[in-house]
């Protein structure tokens, strides 16, 4: 049994981002952490990797030196043994199916049986990867699963719907799971493992030494402009006494705000 | 979800790395097995674990002080946790080396690390942050026979320490206490007395307490030249319990979870207690410890100080009063606090004491770092000349950031109106928890007279050279950097001259009359800490002003930075003038006239 995770490393939640002025790229203003959903699959995976006494590697896509000591500090001090960086001047135009690609090929070289990914990364929210990189694979894949247990290659899983209600699929390995909050408690690091991270295999290959080329990358769909929302309506004040406030209030509910 | 502007890492990345240097100390052997990256996730886990871990429990454990009953403390579930946090992660073993099983990181990363936790909970970090002091003069202190004995569980975490000084009757007076100690023939000692204020003394979040106990041998000469140390286990090797016990708690302003004891040592016919070092050394072993301590209490101060600060700036940024003096309309919405000249002047004044008082604390960490360097390369001239400077540097750390720390969280205060004197707010208890800092470890009247008593003038001077050769040297860069860099520079020359001057005439003038000379010690220490504080914000200008254009954090620094020169500095002129010649008014009041 290997375990892999897909380790995406994005602003923080509370950092500032903003469109940069030719609305090209957006800035980040603030720390940069391992998404609080990717944060759920490291602590997956490291549960996984106690309970079968396997190995785990971690899988990130593009990355400078503050992705690399992100993941040192984080991702191998908790118990990754290995991380694979992949990083290709290709990749910076590149779009979730680009991003998928990349990270099967690597999974398929490391020879992974089941995968955890947050559930989606909290920067572009765009929640596509985990699904296309299982489908690319020919895996299964259970999306926002909020328990988890594995038996030799079975797997059950529950997963968490909206309404409240539950969902419990069952399959086998290999799979693709994505993490929900309440999967489990991400714990700390600890500071020796901190320190001995530094010396933990990261590896940084490029496309080609996954078998993949440029053109396998290329963005089918491109941002073309990052900008600012337009502002928020100022808020009303409603007049009157109680009764008439809240009649206005409930008919503002119902027809224009249409929630009621 | 976690939010980062309590406690951003970039205030203390940049002293550490942008001020101080802590790259190039890396350089060092002691230090290969570690690099800047790894540092780093190790300021990061810190402020993780302090940001989610204790800073949501402060305000309950604040309400919720520790309990007494049959001599045994019980503290509430949260500090459990969180200490359990702090212990768990390895954060009790930064500072020791790698042969004690510590991780032998520098002191500035320790000291960092108890800036997060300080800021999040100062009393709650307190009981691991006594016990790696406790184990720091152990090591250098205890016998092989003790250090094997003790060491490894405190640096572990599963005991805790306490230093047990005070006593009724001898506080800030040390050469008055009275806790005897009986040899007894298997080597041992058996003592007796009681002890005031202990923190720690007893709680329930460690299977054994190591106490060091000041006492006197019996037939010991009087005086500080008498004391002792012991070492006193709460629990004996033998697995009975040693004779002392918690008689009292004290019901305290602020630090509330940090249990703070009235201590009856040896009540039942005396406890059994291993001597530290050398009969009658107990004060220069126990200074060892409070030399490092006293280097805490200020980062911690000032910590506190930049918390309340990062506090009132978020309350300010978000609470809309009043309208801009020019807004004649009525009905034109209020405008956030930061609008107001007056806001923005309380948050600068507290943004400049508290960044300030960090780098000064961090500054004294280095030198302790570059000791250390120097002790390992033999080179032991300038171990000796850093060890000179850092004890001139302890007082003014202690002293003028627990002083100045106090002094911003009043202002946080003010900042939040009405609100910040509720307990709905944290900076009330922030700054309760922070007026304890002025008094402990040596008060800072104390402090200013140990400054200027003792140690400017040490070496005949040399102490004092050494410190102004430091300012000096900013001076040149200063003149030589930018158009911020250099007017400051300037107005800096003109206070290390005053301050030079100051000195030189309390020196020459201290044998002819010993009490004037001493009578006005704490303007000195305001005058010499805020001449070197000063220095430190030159030295974040150097360090800000190449790329503050286009970078609001950096742009901000360099605002701090001319506001403490242009609203602090200047009072040191005040102070010089309480100096030299020395103004006599305390001095020659009748205490019956009061
Ligand atoms: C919360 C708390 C925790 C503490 N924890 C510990 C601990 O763990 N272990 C421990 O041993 N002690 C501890 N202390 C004790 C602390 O160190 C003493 O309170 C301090 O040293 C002052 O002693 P005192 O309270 O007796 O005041 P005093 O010595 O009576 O001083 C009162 C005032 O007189 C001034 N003064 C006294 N003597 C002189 C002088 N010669 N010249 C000029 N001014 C003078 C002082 O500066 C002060 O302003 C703690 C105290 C507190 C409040």
């Amino acid at each position: 049994m290997k375990v892999g995770l897909c380790a995406k490393v994005t602003a923080d939640t509370d950092a500032r981002l903003k469109a940069s002025a030719d609305g090209s790229s957006f800035e980040v203003n603030g720390k940069v952490v391992v998404g609080p959903y990717d944060a759920f699959a490291v602590e997956e995976a490291i549960k996984t990797k106690e309970k079968f006494k396997c190995e785990v590697v971690s899988f990130t896509v593009g990355g400078g030196d503050d992705v690399v000591a992100q993941l040192r500090g984080t991702v191998l001090a908790l118990g990754a043994d290995k991380a694979v960086v992949v990083s290709d001047p290709a990749l910076a135009g590149t779009d979730s199916l680009g991003v998928a690609r990349t990270l099967a090929a690597a999974i398929k070289k490391e020879g992974c049986d089941v995968v955890f990914c947050g559930k989606q990364a909290i920067d572009d929210d765009n929640v596509q990867v985990p699904a296309m990189v299982a489908e690319l694979l020919g895996w299964a894949q259970v999306s926002r699963i909020v328990e988890l247990e594995i038996e030799g290659t079975d797997f059950k899983a529950t997963r968490s719907m909206d309404g409240g209600v539950r969902e419990v699929v069952a399959g086998s390995l290999p799979a693709v799971f994505t993490a929900e909050r309440g999967l489990n408690t991400p714990r700390y690091p600890k500071l020796p493992a901190v320190i001995a991270a530094k010396k933990k295999p990261l590896e940084t290959p490029d496309l080609a030494a996954l078998g993949l080329s440029g053109g396998d990358v290329a963005a089918k769909a491109v941002t073309t402009a990052y900008g600012a929302p337009p502002e928020r309506p100022k808020g009303r004040k409603l007049e009157g006494d109680v009764d008439t406030m809240v009649s206005e209030l409930v008919r503002l509910l119902r027809e224009e705000v249409k929630v009621l | 979800m976690t939010t980062t502007d309590l406690m951003p890492t970039r205030d203390l990345r940049f002293l550490l790395e942008e001020v101080h240097g802590l790259g190039d100390l890396l350089t060092a052997d002691r230090y290969a097995h570690t690099d800047l990256d790894t540092l780093r996730s190790v300021l990061d886990l810190a402020r993780d674990v302090a940001h989610d871990v204790f800073l949501p429990l402060a305000p309950k454990l604040d309400a919720e002080e520790p309990t007494l009953a049959d001599g045994r403390v019980t503290v509430p579930e949260g500090t459990k946790t969180a200490v359990g946090a702090f212990v768990e992660a390895g954060f009790q073993a930064t500072s020791f080396s790698l042969e004690d099983g510590g991780m032998q990181l520098p002191a500035m990363i320790t000291e960092a690390v108890l800036a997060f936790f300080s800021a999040a909970s100062a009393p709650v970090v307190s009981y691991p942050a006594l016990a790696m002091a406790a184990a720091g003069m152990l090591r250098a202190h205890g016998s092989e026979e003790l250090r094997q004995r003790y060491l490894a569980p405190m640096i572990e975490g599963r005991w805790f320490g306490t230093m047990a000084l005070s006593e009724p009757q001898a506080g800030s007076s040390l050469a008055d206490l009275t806790t005897a100690a009986r040899p007894a023939d298997d080597g041992t000692y058996r003592l007796v007395g009681n002890k005031m204020w202990i923190t720690a003394a007893d709680h329930d979040l460690t299977e054994n307490i190591v106490h060091f106990v000041l006492a006197r041998i019996e037939g010991a000469p009087a005086g500080t030249r008498g004391i002792s140390l012991f070492l006193v286990p709460k629990i004996l090797p033998d697995g009975t319990h040693n004779d002392v016990r918690v008689v009292g708690l004290n019901h305290k302003l602020g630090y509330r979870p940090a249990a703070n004891t009235v201590f009856a040592i040896g009540d039942q016919g005396g406890a059994v207690g291993w001597l530290v070092g050398e009969p009658h050394q107990g004060l220069r072993c126990m200074f060892h410890m409070m030399n490092e301590a006293r280097i805490a209490v200020g980062l911690s101060a000032s910590a506190m100080g930049w918390a309340g600060y990062r506090h009132s700036l978020r309350y300010a940024r978000e609470r809309l009063q009043g309208r801009p003096l020019t807004s004649k309309d009525p009905t034109s919405p209020q405008v956030p606090l930061t609008e107001h000249a007056d806001v923005r002047r309380l948050l600068l004044s507290q943004k400049a004491l508290a960044e300030g008082g960090l780098a000064l604390a961090l500054w004294a960490a280095r030198l302790v770092d570059e000791g250390r360097v120097a002790a390992d390369r033999g080179d032991d001239a300038t171990a000796g000349q850093l060890a000179m400077l850092l004890d001139v540097v302890t007082p003014i750390v202690k002293g003028w950031c627990s002083h100045y720390g106090v002094a911003a969280n009043d202002e946080a205060i003010q900042v939040h109106g009405g609100y910040g004197y509720t307990r709905d707010y944290a900076v009330e208890r922030i700054w309760r928890d922070n007026r304890l800092n002025p008094i402990h470890e040596g008060t800072n009247g104390i402090q200013a007279m140990d400054l200027l008593g003792r140690k400017v003038g040490a070496g005949q001077g040399a102490a004092a050279m050494l410190l102004m050769a430091r300012l000096q040297d900013g001076i040149a860069r200063g003149r030589a950097a930018g158009p911020v860099a250099s007017a400051l520079a300037g107005e800096l020359a003109v206070a290390v001259e005053r301050l030079a001057t100051t000195t030189t005439t309390l020196l020459l003038g201290a044998p002819k009359d010993p009490a004037a000379f001493l009578a006005n010690a704490t303007p000195y220490l305001h005058l010499a800490g805020h001449t070197v504080v000063a220095w430190l914000w030159l030295e974040q200008v150097l360090a800000a002003e190449p790329g503050a254009e286009g970078d609001a954090f950096l742009r901000g620094k360099l605002a701090a930075a001319r506001y403490f020169y242009r609203w602090e500095l200047p009072r040191t002129a005040h102070w010089a003038s309480l100096l030299a010649p020395i103004d006599r008014t305390p001095l020659d009041t009748d205490p019956d006239d009061l």
